[in-house]
């Protein structure tokens, strides 16, 4: 990763600060004029100070008098300078946070519109965190040197005017500030290039600590029941006291250069009063002159960092960027054609020659099968069989590397966009829920009445607790619907399904966080209204699989048999091993069961031993 | 923040830090030390009003410099820069070790003890708030510390020096400039409040965001099967707009704020102007001490201008100390007697409940009135409806939450007595949810007992009958699992949990409903290899289908938090009963 400020890096760096200033360029040549306004007024302030001394105060001094003429431009100066460079100084904070977060706010919507619009296959491939990270972080450190920005800019007009205005004072002084400021600015330069690493290190370490406090917090009952607790402290500990070495690391780097930062400007006004008493002997300057210089190296020393924050931003803004710009520039979306889909009745699905693989890995291999409009279809298989990633292919939420899913006859990849929403409704085998209302949820954006809701929730036999909820249809789920329990979000998730009167309704293991009893009833409703559906069902239990038509037995990403369940008993051993586990063992159960007593004599037998 | 980690003591901001301080030892020592150099580091501050009023007093009278005195002055001033830079690093380096180190053990000490609250307790906050607890609590602190805090010390002694030296000066010029700063000061904690208030939304309304955009995905599926895109975009555009207007909201509020002090501080050195120059003319001041003070009101512009955003963390510091502590005082309520605790020798356990009750605090009973004893070496099932209370009674028998009357006993020696490193070795539960950390296969099962070999993890593996899952996996045991075990399904997740379990080698092993979610032909297989490994030893299943009940020396059912029946299967399914009733949906669910 870059953390140095290399000059590759510094040229990628200004190329994204230019893409900033290109997109927003009205809002930023704003900010730049006000932060210019605030460069030529410090140094204006010091000259109308140094104009006060010499006009105003010396001479009263001098003589026992003032002109009052003189004495009020004075003050008129001093006001009038603070004012405007209070101005600039306002505009230029508010309008870099506009280009800022602005930028930032772009970035977050272009990413998320990526992520909405890539394959359901990138998303396979790219770990949540990292995705979460690319429109949050990464986002905000792409354009964070643009707050320093503006003001870097007014600082190059401060450093232009205040050579300028100390050339036109005394070539020898000003020979002293050309001195002094680029030592100041290559000092903060080194300062930032040391530090940039070592702050990264410690960002990085604050996010390792907080993993594993999450990890370990979210397995605390494994840690307790194990009695891991010091082992748990041990992990946390080492980390912790790795973050608090590279922070006390920062630290020492902080502590060495910023009194030395503090002190070279002081430095530089001493030498100002050594060299401009040396020229005001020799009549060169007026006393004047000598204040003016003296007070803008005080009031220089600070803004002239602004340079190097800008440059320490710039490793991670060109990281993050390319972060950003990576999401942005993924290829792969999925092609819609414009074959319309008959829109009522039951649908007809044909799976042909079907195989899809993640990465080396086949997972499907010519799968084939059909269901014909109206019937039910159980998929049945041992655990990493394929079925999740066939129900997958199914709703077209990837496509088959060879092979067709059909639906009505027509390859679902010619269907326009939303067609197989408004035809098929997927219930995976991992719940979703929006933090939205129960309403909402369940609705998602399809124009229907609460009757409508009510009835769906009743057949998913999820009306009972939805009614018993403070605001009803209108309570919120909160979080990935984290006020309910596992059961009650997969009954949500399947009203969501068959409130759409879907022409296909396809249920990956949808009802495994259910009650037996309640599941049955799930069933069975199903069964009674689902008439103008086609079903496709993956399950395990017996009671499922017991109301398909036909059953499509799958093992090692092949369809093994298909037949009706009693034909599939008969026939296809993998299926009667996977079905009949329980029955088979309770039979041998019994057998056992005649010689129980010898078994306890031995057992006793060994332990006495 | 949920009431149970509130502590039970309200503390001022003041007695929070000093609280706070006087449990690491770490930041006092030295304190008086560092304190002292911060001290000469500001005396730094006043060396350039001195130099200049020296020179123009002292230098320049009369318009013909003094040559070797301003030499001399300079060279000492110089002298004194480097002194006082040198003081400002020792300080620093000091202070952020003494920070850093006592936030160190504050954040260690703070993570073993939610590890020591009882899963009631946890269970009472939410999982991101105990993590912020020694996360974010902590860095605010540090952030505060090193930043705010120094700068309040500097800025305290940069005015105080200043002003000091200001009245030697003159103490009509010094009224004036604070007479200047006075309403500023007065009137910070208003804005300081305004920027809180602001800063709160920014923060809101991130989160909203990072929850908006978490949707888009990890709902990923469902948004593409429901064709849902377009609402989840306008979702996501309305929240990151409003945490734009948010930030710019706030920024803009810093911007009015900030140059406030400039304009007060040329309104100051305008009057200073005026007024000097008039007790000048009447030979009050010099004129070099009038410059002077012109360089001094600079000293007052930096502290104030930083200080909004000061209060604000320490503000937040303040608040973090108070959450961090609130996790500190709240008791263990279900602690470990430690030294003085039992020792419990190898061997099969025996149990007894005697007379048990529970209830969650404010809740109603959930246990009632339980009494019963598994004898050693028997094999348990324990039956029941969801909410009967079987759950309760697992985190009773392994000591995750104690009894609210009656007591519960292993090989005749109260369970509260019994030291927790006997306990947990001992007794192993395996939860319904098999959790596993982010690692490989391996380490996961390892976890059950550390200095277990790799065969002796692969000898387990196979006496459980999973030899041959694991060799199908792409990488055997170095398996990665992923983040919670996320690469392995949930099925798969149990059987790592069942595997870990059992390489402990518990005297009694209870299963919650541990593999719940796995094929029935490989629940099947694993519960006869279960049978063959626990032999011998204390096993008690929550049982969720019939076979387990089945095969248990005896059943308890549980009914409404009462235990109702006991016995052999073959004995409960004959008698009408709860027991019948439950069988009876068993058997036609396994056979509709």
């Amino acid at each position: 990763m870059a953390s140095k400020v290399t000059s590759a890096v510094m040229r990628q760096g200004l190329r994204v600060l230019g893409v900033a200033i290109r997109t927003e360029r009205a809002v930023f040549a704003m900010a730049a004029l006000a932060s210019a306004v605030y460069g030529g007024m410090t140094v204006a302030s010091a000259w109308a100070l140094g104009w006060a001394t010499q006009n105003v105060v010396l001479p009263a001094f001098d003589r026992g008098e003032t002109a009052a003429g003189a004495l009020w431009t004075g003050a008129a100066l001093i006001v009038g300078t603070a004012l405007l460079k209070a101005i600039g100084v306002a505009g230029r904070r508010i309008l870099a946070g506009v280009v800022q977060y602005r930028m930032q706010a772009r970035s977050r919507r272009d990413v998320t519109k990526q992520y909405l619009r890539l394959p359901l296959s990138w998303h396979h491939q790219h770990p949540t965190g990292q995705l979460l990270s690319n429109a949050s972080a990464d986002a905000e450190a792409a354009w964070a040197p643009l707050a320093p920005l503006p003001m870097a800019v007014g600082v190059l007009v401060m450093l232009f005017t205040a050579a300028i205005a100390m050339v036109f004072t005394d070539l020898v002084l000003a020979l002293v500030g050309f001195l002094i400021f680029p030592a100041i600015a290559v000092l903060n330069l080194i300062y930032q290039r040391r530090l940039s690493p070592l702050a990264t290190r410690a960002q990085q370490l604050r996010a390792e600590v907080s993993e594993i406090a999450h990890e370990s917090f979210d397995g605390a009952l494994v840690i307790k029941t194990l009695g891991r607790e010091e082992l748990e402290t041990d992990r946390f500990r080492r980390r912790a006291h790795e973050l608090r070495d590279a922070n006390i690391a920062v630290g020492r780097v902080r502590g060495l250069f910023d009194p030395m930062l503090e002190a070279l400007p002081t430095i530089g006004v001493l030498a100002v009063l050594a060299v401009g008493a040396l020229r005001l002997s020799t009549g060169a300057i007026d006393s004047g002159d000598l204040v003016q210089v003296a007070y803008l190296f005080t009031l220089l020393a600070f803004p002239i960092r602004a340079l190097g924050w800008v440059l320490a931003e710039l490793p991670r803004s060109v990281v993050g960027w390319q972060r950003v710009q990576a999401v942005l520039d993924a290829e792969g979306s999925m092609d819609y054609g414009d074959t319309p889909v008959a829109s009522s009745g039951p649908a007809e699905l044909k799976v042909a020659g079907v195989s899809y693989a993640y990465g080396q890995a086949e997972v499907l291999h010519d799968v084939t099968f059909d269901v014909p409009p109206g019937r039910t279809v159980a998929l049945v298989g041992p655990t990493g069989s394929g079925k999740s990633t066939l129900v997958q292919l199914l709703a077209r939420l990837v496509d088959p590397a060879s092979g067709q899913v059909l639906l009505d006859g027509v390859d679902v990849r010619d269907l326009p966009y939303g067609a197989i929403a408004a035809s098929a409704a997927l219930v995976p085998q991992q719940t979703f829920l929006f933090d939205d209302t129960v309403r909402g949820n369940v609705a998602l954006g399809l124009d229907t009445g609460d009757e409508d809701v009510w009835a769906a929730l009743r057949l998913a036999q999820a009306d009972g607790f939805v009614g018993r909820l403070g605001d009803g249809l209108d309570t919120r789920v909160g979080e990935r619907g984290a006020s309910l329990s596992g059961g009650q979000r997969q009954r949500i998730a399947l009203a969501r399904a068959v409130v759409r009167r879907p022409r296909l309704l396809i249920l990956d293991d949808a009802t495994s966080s259910v009650d037996p009893q309640v599941e049955a009833r799930i069933l069975h409703g199903l069964r009674d209204t689902a008439h103008a559906s086609t079903v496709v069902v993956v399950a395990y239990r017996m009671a499922t699989i017991a109301l398909a038509d036909e059953v499509v037995y799958l093992d090692h990403g092949r369809v093994v048999d298909r037949g009706t369940h009693e034909e599939l008993l008969v026939r296809c051993l993998g299926y009667r091993n996977l079905v009949t586990a329980y029955e088979r063992e309770e039979a041998e159960r019994a057998a056992i069961d005649l010689a129980p007593a010898q078994d306890a004599e031995e057992e006793e037998e060994e332990v006495s031993a | 923040m949920s009431e149970a980690l509130q502590g039970n003591v309200e503390r001022s901001a003041l007695a929070t830090i000093w609280h706070g301080l006087s449990l690491t030892p770490e930041f006092r020592k030295g304190l008086a030390g560092t304190l002292g150099l911060a001290v000469v580091a500001t005396v730094g501050k006043i060396i350039v009003p001195i130099a200049v009023q020296q020179t123009i007093d002292t230098g320049i009278k009369s318009g013909t410099p003094d040559l070797p005195y301003i030499t001399w002055a300079v060279l000492v001033c110089a002298a004194a820069v480097v002194l006082t830079a040198l003081a400002g690093y020792i300080m620093n380096v000091r202070l952020y070790k003494a920070t850093e180190s006592s936030l160190a053990s504050l954040r260690v000490r703070g993570f073993r003890h939610v590890h020591d609250l009882s899963v009631l307790t946890q269970n009472s906050e939410r999982r991101g708030a105990l993590v912020s607890r020694v996360t974010n609590d902590i860095d605010q602190i540090s952030t505060f510390m090193q930043w705010g805090g120094l700068m309040i010390i500097v800025a305290f002694g940069q005015l105080f020096v200043a002003s000091v030296l200001m009245l030697v000066y003159s103490w009509q010029l010094t009224l004036l400039v604070w007479a200047c700063f006075v309403p500023l000061v007065i009137a910070l904690p208003r804005f300081q409040r305004l920027l809180s208030r602001a800063y709160t939304t920014v923060r809101e309304r991130t989160g909203d965001m990072l929850a908006a955009v978490s949707e888009s995905v990890v709902g990923a599926a469902v948004i593409r099967a429901y064709a849902s895109e377009r609402r989840t975009a306008e979702r996501i555009d309305r929240s990151v707009d409003a945490n734009r207007a948010a930030q710019i909201k706030a920024q803009t509020i810093v911007g009015f704020v900030f140059p406030l002090t400039e304009i007060v501080a040329a309104l100051a050195i305008a009057g200073i102007v005026l007024l000097g120059v008039s007790l000048g003319v009447s030979g009050d001041i010099t004129a070099g001490k009038l410059v002077a003070f012109l360089f001094l009101v600079t000293l007052f512009v930096s502290p104030l201008q930083t200080a909004t955003e000061v209060l604000n963390e320490a503000q937040n510091a303040v608040a973090g100390y108070r959450r961090i502590l609130g996790v500190l005082d709240t008791p263990p309520d279900v602690a470990d007697p430690g030294e003085k605790g039992v020792l419990l020798p190898r061997g099969p356990i025996s149990v007894a409940f005697e007379n048990v009750h529970f209830s969650y605090p404010g809740g109603p009973p959930v246990l009632r009135e339980v009494s019963l004893e598994i004898p050693p070496r028997s094999r348990i099932a324990v039956v029941g409806e969801t909410g009967s209370g079987k759950t309760t009674f697992a985190k009773l028998l392994t000591r995750l939450m104690d009894p609210v009357g009656g007591r519960v006993t292993v090989d005749g020696h109260d369970l509260r007595d019994v030291r927790f490193s006997s306990l947990r070795e001992r007794i192993v539960m395996v939860p319904q949810d098999g959790f596993l950390f982010d690692g490989t296969l391996e380490d996961n099962v390892r976890y059950g007992r550390p200095p277990a070999t790799r065969e002796e993890i692969q000898l387990a593996m196979t006496e459980l009958g999973l030899a041959d899952w694991v060799e199908g996996l792409p990488a055997g045991l170095d398996t990665p699992v992923g983040q919670r075990g996320e690469s392995l399904s949930a099925g798969e997740r149990q059987l790592v949990a069942l595997a870990r379990a059992y390489l402990a080698d518990p005297d009694l092993l209870l299963l919650d409903e541990a593999t719940s979610a796995v094929d029935p032909a490989t629940e099947v297989r694993l519960a006869r290899a279960l049978e063959g490994v626990t032999r011998g030893r204390t096993a008690v299943s929550i049982a969720h289908r019939l076979s387990t009940a089945e095969n248990a020396d005896e059943v308890l059912v549980f009914d409404a938090g009462r235990l109702v029946q006991r016995g052999p299967h073959a004995e409960l399914v004959t008698r009408p009963g709860v027991y019948a009733g439950l069988h009876a949906s068993w058997v036609s669910a396994a056979h509709s």
